[in-house]
């Protein structure tokens, strides 16, 4: 049986009702397909009402799903499995918080980065739950640097809880790290698009999400501090995290509204675990798309819209 | 052991009439080593205390009066304030919250830009007011980093940035994230520009400031003894289940781990900064 979160229930028991069914029908004594028919029509439109109107906290908790797809998955899906991984930040070691390399998209070669996280506890630990070290970042950034000596596109897939908040993180200047990705992301010559296809925890997001093009996904967020530290740090309890959810504007909707995104990515009904390969064929078509646009300028233009896109971003009064 | 070794009993005995009152605005106490100096010398040595060295936390007006030439300057965006885009509230309103601190300090809002003469330097120079809400930044202050950049682009001189924050400002979220964002590709023009950006490190700074301009110097320099890091020292001692080692995410820590050019005494700044603008000069 799948993984339900709290607010699927309604989808959990039509669900369990079906699988009774089918197994029914597998005995073959008693003729069910009307039902199955029925209950199946019925799933679907259930999980259609439910993900038709998400609060922004269930849209944090499908962003966290522990069957949505990594960011691996998407990548070997897009360049039909001709990935090429690159390691390292040729400094300290290979963190395994961000991978990155080559692969072939549509018929041109393209450089693919992002945070990883794990499926199951071995694997979480060994990504150390997506939260890159400052290797990490860097070995990013000599990526980006690799595609732009040679003319390729770069996409990132956002989707971390944040920069890892550890001792030799600091020691090894987690915040130099984060901060020589911007100034040089902002200057890269090659056409950049940052993907935000889970979570999009502050710093440790954007230091691989200055692009030409910012995306999300439908049911991603993106904020300043997780729903669970604002609360923690604002009521000094994990309470409020459902408020601070609401508070942060946090959702793919609201940021766009802010203008501090360029665009969603639709997820299928049901969120992008519910059916990952049209989720990976909606995120391939969006690439595809702003790549080929991009692709018009030079990079002189592409470089100074960059700037001045971020540059315009702020709520002020004169 | 005696009795007159130990104390008979616990906490402060005086009676609180008893209790002897610093007179406010005389006298000042070293927050470190506890020395009394009298406010007027401790402002004449530069807000630093003549026992231990310890530097106290001061703000733009005092900054600005070290640096600038006879504190002479022009500050720009002056009346540059936040809106409230998300119409934030947690236990109270953004929009109170920023009233409040308005009213408390006297100030607009966490940073203040201006340009002036730096020994005869032609410079412009921002500084942060960790008093404003923690010398947060959001929108306001990434404008006005990003529209003193753009002065210094435009006179063709030197841009100085002295960072004092706790980080991006939460009830602005995301707003304040793409401030990291903005001012570091503000950067990249005055890079380009082939402009002198010198960062001052002072206490504290720490989280989005730190993860963008703050470390974002052709020089990089800090006072001494100043908390400077990503993550703050909590988080850190949270994640790695125990205490943290002396000196951890100090100034001195951080020349020692290669992200500081040198650390200077808040007295020498402004001969330093004069003489590292001399030969940054073309």
């Amino acid at each position: 049986m799948p993984v339900f979160l709290d607010f699927e229930e309604p989808i959990a028991d039509l669900f369990e009702q079906l699988e009774k069914a089918q197994q029914t029908e597998a005995k073959g004594k008693v003729d069910v397909k009307d039902t199955i028919a029925d209950l199946e029509a019925k799933l679907e439109k259930t999980r259609k009402e439910i993900y038709k109107d998400l609060t922004p906290w269930q849209r944090v908790q499908t962003s966290r799903h522990p069957e949505r797809p990594y960011t691996l998955a998407y990548i070997e899906s897009l360049t039909d499995d001709t990935f090429i991984e690159l390691h390292g930040d040729r400094n300290v070691k290979d963190d395994k918080a961000m991978v990155g390399g080559f692969g072939m998209f549509e018929g041109q070669s393209v450089m693919f980065i992002g945070q990883q996280k794990g499926k199951n506890t071995k694997m979480r630990q060994y990504r150390n739950f997506g939260m890159p070290n400052p290797e990490g970042y860097r070995k990013a950034l000599r990526l980006m640097k690799l595609a732009e000596k040679f003319n390729k596109p770069i996409v990132t897939l956002i989707d971390t809880p944040g920069a890892y908040p550890g001792l030799e993180a600091e020691e090894r200047g987690q915040g130099e790290a984060i901060a020589r990705n911007l100034i040089e992301m902002a200057q890269l010559t090659v056409p950049v698009i940052c993907i935000i296809i889970g979570e999009g925890a502050s710093g440790g997001a954007l230091g691989i999400g200055v692009g030409d093009k910012v995306l999300m996904l439908e049911n991603a967020w993106y904020s300043v501090i997780s729903p669970e530290n604002c609360s923690a740090i604002l009521w000094r309890n994990w309470d409020h995290k459902e408020t601070a959810a609401d508070s942060l504007k946090l959702t793919a909707e609201n940021m766009l509204g802010n203008g501090l995104i360029d665009g969603i990515i639709p997820e299928p009904s049901g969120g992008a675990h519910s059916d990952k390969e049209k989720a990976f064929s909606f995120v391939r078509k969006a690439i595809k798309k702003n790549i080929a646009e991009l692709s018009k300028l030079d990079a002189d233009e592409r470089v100074s819209s960059r700037i001045e896109k971020f540059s315009n971003m702020g709520f002020v009064q004169d | 052991m005696s009795s007159w070794f130990k104390r008979a009993k616990q906490g402060v005995q005086t009676p609180t009439k008893e209790k002897k009152e610093t007179p406010e605005g005389l006298w000042y106490k070293c927050r470190s080593c506890k020395n009394v100096m009298t406010s007027e010398d401790h402002s004449a040595n530069y807000w630093v205390c003549d026992s231990c060295s310890y530097h106290e936390r001061i703000g733009s007006i005092e900054y600005f009066r070290i640096l600038f030439d006879e504190n002479k300057f022009t500050e720009i965006n002056r009346n540059l304030s936040s809106g409230d885009p998300l119409t934030f509230e947690d236990t109270k309103k953004y929009v109170d919250r920023l009233k409040s601190s308005k009213r408390k300090t006297g100030l607009v809002d966490a940073v203040r830009t201006a340009h002036g003469k730096l020994d005869g330097h032609a410079v412009v120079i921002g500084c942060m007011d960790f008093n404003f809400i923690g010398g947060s930044m959001g929108s306001v202050v990434g404008e006005k980093i990003a529209r003193g950049i753009d002065e210094a682009i435009k006179k063709k001189v030197p841009f100085i940035m002295i960072s004092k924050s706790g980080g991006a400002r939460m009830m602005e979220a995301a707003f304040s994230l793409m401030q990291m964002a903005k001012t570091s590709a503000k950067l990249a023009l005055l890079a380009r520009a082939k402009l002198p950006f010198i960062s001052i490190l002072t206490d504290p700074t720490t989280g989005g400031v730190t993860a963008s301009f703050a470390m974002l110097g052709d020089v990089n320099i800090a006072e001494p003894r100043a908390l400077i890091g990503f993550a703050g020292p909590r988080i850190v001692k949270e994640t790695i289940g125990k205490d943290l080692p002396e000196g951890f995410q100090t100034s001195e820590f951080l020349l020692e781990h290669g992200f500081l050019d040198y650390i200077v005494d808040r007295k020498e700044l402004k001969n330093n900064l004069s003489s590292m603008l001399t030969m940054l000069e073309k």
